[in-house]
């Protein structure tokens, strides 16, 4: 292991013994939050009881769904964006300010569009993730260097082809950043949309527990989804830099 | 003829049967924004010979093989390739080598190379022979799985050539290939374009800086003025066909090196006076 890693596993490590310390002494209430050893004991029985089991795979399934749909659109909506240098200019303010936005004032409307279920929560999460890798898109195409396109002119590549055998794995460094981001923010949209408009997921079963006072299950819920981020990120990382490693980046 | 060779042996071939193998007629080139790259310029290429473009820097000579390769559209004249007028795309059998390392960082020796093949959906085998015979006389033979991150400047260069090399090119033009090398490598890698142009037969425009490099490899040498470029002396060299980079230490070797320099002196001095080149 690296220096590096030592210090963040260091970090990482006293946090969660000093919680655990502040919580056994009594200086943080059992009420309030419960001890890091004890949120991993109700996580290990709540998962091998199965109860949470179809929240899992559901908000698994809309935050995959709307991770698809993210990057593909995002990456298509960016290149396409990219080709037309004044729609570019006209659309770069709104993607700047775009996450500004307070999109979850608008869950009635999406609720209307969508109806109560899969498809609004989709929709909120695609709507987090997409803007994120158009922009990455955008900054990785800005940095193809220009031989590349010359020698696709000289293989007499249509735009398609250039866009998608050339661009696409030349940004790669930048898409990949687009991806890590999407990850994040369709976790964060698709959640907190449970949260508020669904019947079953994690996010709804978190605020279930909390309205019902159940601390046990609401932070062993919280502990999965911190470790379940935490290991779909740690496992992108190291295939990003395993790849750009290969290719000298 | 060797077995690399006849990786590309198909590549002097056309239809036309006529000597001249592309030409450009009065072509000028005038950028966005006024900047006057390429003066009125004619050039006759010879099918089959090596041909150097030397000039100072910010001349135009880039200019010259973008507008001749298809890939920038001249502002005036004409340009034609094997008798037919360029159609606005860099046309078929025409291989373009830059200076730039133009290797794709995500594909290995062996799939930079046949990119362009197996777009075109040429078959696997011919794909496979073609490769073979690639790696072979450019020396990467051991280095085909390898990724270009893996490989020095001047062996990627090759890669770069390499996929040229096995489309099969009729006419061949390099924009300073060997500008980012070193001085020996340059010189090896100046040995190898030789081989492949024997090997080829192809028609070869090479765009260059260095007198040295246009004097020992070049059948003819096009020297050209300050900006706006356009070529003022066309120099042969008399060099056999079967010749490297040894042919430095012939007599005439410093003859064609001094007349070229005597030229471009004088342009580059008028370079320096216009101020900094575009």
């Amino acid at each position: 292991m690296t220096r590096v890693g030592l210090i963040r596993l260091l970090v990482v490590g006293g946090f969660i013994v000093a919680l655990e310390l502040l919580c056994r002494t009594g200086a943080i209430s059992p009420r309030v939050l419960l001890a890091p050893s004890d949120m991993a004991v109700r996580l290990i029985k709540l998962l091998a009881s199965g109860k949470a089991t179809a929240d899992i795979v559901e908000t698994l399934g809309n935050v995959a769904i709307s991770l698809v749909l993210s990057v593909t659109g995002g990456f298509v909506i960016g290149a396409l964006i990219h080709a037309v240098p004044r729609l570019r200019a006209a659309i770069d303010p709104f993607l700047a300010s775009y996450y500004a936005l307070p999109f979850f004032a608008f869950y009635p409307l999406f609720i209307v569009l969508f109806g109560l279920g899969r498809g609004a929560i989709v929709a909120i999460g695609f709507l987090f993730g997409v803007v994120a890798m158009i922009i990455a898109t955008l900054n990785g195409f800005d940095r193809i260097p220009r031989v590349l396109l010359r020698t696709a002119a000289v293989h007499h590549m249509s735009p398609a082809a250039t866009a998608l055998l050339i661009k696409l794995p030349s940004a790669v460094p930048y898409l990949f950043t687009g991806i890590k981001l999407a990850i994040a923010y369709c976790f964060i949209g698709v959640i907190a949309a449970e949260f508020i408009m669904a019947s079953s997921g994690l996010g709804y079963a978190i605020s279930y527990a909390f309205n019902n006072f159940d601390n046990g299950t609401m932070y062993a819920l919280m502990l999965f989804v911190i470790v379940l981020v935490t290991i779909v990120n740690a496992l992108f990382y190291s295939y990003e830099r395993r790849l750009l490693r290969r290719w000298g980046r | 003829m060797s077995t690399a060779a006849r990786a590309i042996d198909g590549a002097a071939r056309d239809t036309t049967g006529s000597d001249l193998h592309a030409e450009m007629r009065a072509v000028t080139r005038v950028y966005p924004g006024g900047i006057h790259a390429l003066a009125a310029t004619d050039l006759r290429l010879r099918r089959g010979e090596f041909y150097s473009v030397i000039g100072p820097s910010g001349c135009g000579k880039s200019t010259l093989l973008d507008v001749l390769a298809g890939l920038s559209a001249p502002t005036s004249g004409e340009i034609l390739f094997e008798g037919r007028p360029l159609d606005g795309r860099v046309p078929e059998g025409v291989g373009v080598v830059f200076q730039e390392d133009a290797s794709f960082a995500w594909l290995n020796v062996a799939d930079n190379i046949v990119f362009g093949l197996r777009r075109d959906g040429v078959d696997a085998s011919e794909i496979a022979r073609r490769l073979d015979d690639a790696l072979r006389l450019m020396g990467l033979v051991d280095f085909a799985k390898a990724y270009p991150a893996q490989l020095s400047g001047g062996m990627r260069q090759r890669v770069c050539i390499a996929r040229t090399l096995v489309m099969q090119p009729r006419m061949i033009l390099l924009d300073e290939p060997f500008g980012a090398l070193d001085a020996q490598t340059r010189l090896i890698m100046g040995d190898e374009l030789l081989k492949v142009w024997r090997a080829t037969g192809a028609t070869v425009l090479l765009i260059t800086h260095a007198l040295d490099e246009a004097a020992m490899l070049s059948d003819r040498i096009g020297l050209m003025s300050a900006r706006p470029g356009r070529i003022i002396e066309e120099l042969a060299t008399g060099w056999p066909r079967e010749r490297d980079s040894r042919i430095a230490a012939d007599p005439a070797f410093g003859a064609i090196t001094a007349r070229l320099w005597s030229v471009l002196r004088e342009e580059s001095l008028k370079t320096m006076r216009q101020g900094k080149p575009s």
